[in-house]
């Protein structure tokens, strides 16, 4: 059964919860993926989030889950305008994305120095959203947990590694999630965990010799 | 552990131990999230002030939302009150409701309850209750725990998403919600508690979503002025001692079956009903332009 604050609750910003505050949490995923400032977003709208997304707000979620908003915060509405202002510039195209769900959006961010993300993810009702994609491997994380991202070869005994630290830390894994492109190549794991993850943890697995790099996304 | 899986569950605890409903759902919750009491409270406080915030900015709004579909009528309905028909607890009660709803619409702060297109009812009849009865601030905020717990059933053994259930999934729940809610803060009975639920989801068993353009306007605003004064009229009949003849739970099953029956049309799709009329066809050609 779902808690209290599921049914009265939560605090957000109209007009639709899937549309608008399952819209802010999928631009705050990206940006959090992104992990630096973004200069530039071009997001592509799917379904009913490209029907829809001028009269539900969904482009001013978004952009503002990309600048840091909370679904609470009311500057959700001025979201475009302090867009320009941030120096942030982006564009909007819908798209027809074969079976995806109907409220999908895929979220291509620059950042200042460079660095890239494409997020595909979707707003599954009630607020709730699913990341389908992070650049480009299949993923299934849905913001509920604290994560610890990383991409690393894939080969016997990286996994084990990772999960050893975390398991010095006390720290417990909720899920788990592997995905590659092809065998012995780049693979990204996915762990989401019961608590905070402290930073040191995310350094050690940094120096894992395998690991490319590590990255937490907090809870949103 | 205290744990209900249906409102008689919640009911029969609630005789047994002689306490309102709501000690039972803070109970629960307390247990499930390991947070102290004065933890919860304060949170519903918080929501409470959200709530209060929303009616206040409805009942003045002057704003249309993006499309342009709804603004302004909470602020027509409260200056009619006191010369309607209805009466002007009524009349009150929808205008805070289409009210926070116009706020919602026009990408203001709400509380969804249990959803952001039927969150304007629960609020509305609470603060036409409090100004009337003048319920202390402590007690509207454990009726709202009361609301919460007979929401968490409907969600469990029906559906609380127009897209899955309907409109009497959203509108309807929320009537339930608000009806229990002000039984047990007029002093109403466990059991009268669950007769104003089973009164207010009856009369809007079958209730199509069919949004004009998708958007959360058409019928939603007004519908939820129309569905807090209808949770009202359920709560003075449970008060009066009418019984449902057919027991909640076994309402909120028939809701299930009735929403599972209902045509994709008819489930937020907005291929049907109200949003296939002509006019809705004009509206939607207006924003979105031809479709090919
Ligand atoms: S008609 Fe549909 S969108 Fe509107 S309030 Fe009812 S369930 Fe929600």
């Amino acid at each position: 059964m779902r808690g209290v604050f599921d049914i009265v609750g939560p605090v957000m910003i109209g007009p639709s919860s899937s549309h608008t505050a399952g819209a802010v949490r999928l631009g705050l995923m990206a940006g959090k993926i992104l992990g630096e400032k973004a200069v530039k977003a071009e997001i592509n709208l799917h379904g009913s989030f490209a029907q829809t997304y001028r009269g539900h707000g969904t482009d001013k979620a978004i952009i503002a889950g990309v600048l840091g908003f909370l679904p609470d915060d009311e500057r959700i509405r001025d979201a475009l305008i302090l867009a320009k202002r941030e120096g942030l510039d982006y564009s909007f195209q819908p798209v027809n994305l074969d079976g995806a769900h109907p409220n999908t959006a895929v979220i291509y961010l620059i950042g200042v120095t460079g660095r890239v993300a494409r997020i595909r993810g979707a707003s599954i009702g009630g607020g709730n959203i699913l990341i389908s994609n992070i650049n480009g491997y299949e993923v299934e994380l849905t913001g509920q947990y604290p994560a610890l991202i990383t991409i690393h070869r894939d080969k016997p005994g990286v996994i084990t590694q990772v999960t050893n630290i975390l398991s010095r830390y006390e720290m417990n894994i909720a899920f788990m999630h592997v995905s590659r492109q092809n065998r012995g190549e780049t693979a990204m794991m996915i762990i989401e965990l019961d608590d905070v993850l402290p930073e040191d943890v995310v350094e050690e697995c940094r120096q894992v010799y395998e690991v490319e790099n590590a990255f937490h996304i907090p809870a949103i | 552990m205290i744990n209900f899986n249906s409102i008689a569950e919640l009911i029969a605890l609630a005789e047994e131990k002689n306490l309102p409903v709501h000690a039972f759902v803070i109970a629960r919750e307390m247990h499930t999230s390991q947070r102290s009491r004065e933890a919860l409270v304060e949170e519903m406080q918080r929501n409470w002030q959200v709530m209060k915030e929303s009616i206040q900015r409805g009942i003045q709004n002057e704003e249309h939302s993006i499309s342009g579909l709804t603004g302004g009528d909470a602020r027509r309905i409260y200056a009619q009150r006191n010369t309607s028909y209805a009466g002007s607890a009524a009349m009150e009660a929808a205008a805070y409701a289409v009210g926070i709803s116009e706020v919602n619409a026009v990408m203001g702060k709400i509380v969804a309850c249990p959803t952001a297109g039927s969150c304007g009812i629960v609020p509305a009849v609470l603060f036409a209750a409090a100004s009337q009865k003048k319920a202390a601030e402590e007690q509207i905020v454990e009726a709202l725990f009361t609301a919460a717990g007979i929401g968490m059933v409907i969600e469990q053994n029906a559906s609380i998403a127009g897209a899955a259930g309907g409109c009497q999934a959203e509108c309807g729940s929320a009537a339930g919600m608000a009806a229990g809610a002000l039984v047990e803060l007029a002093g109403g009975t466990p059991e009268m508690v669950g007769q104003g639920v089973a009164l207010a989801i009856k009369n809007l068993l079958g209730l199509a979503c069919d949004p004009v353009a998708g958007l959360v306007e058409v019928p939603c605003v007004k519908r939820n002025g129309f569905a807090a004064v209808h949770a009202m009229v359920a709560a003075d009949m449970a008060l009066a001692g009418v019984k449902s003849v057919i027991p909640v739970d076994e309402v909120i099953e028939a809701m299930n079956r009735i929403g599972r029956a209902l045509p994709r049309s008819l489930r937020e799709t907005s291929e049907g009903g109200l949003a296939v009329t002509a006019t809705a066809k004009r509206i939607e050609e207006r924003l979105y332009g031809k479709k090919s």
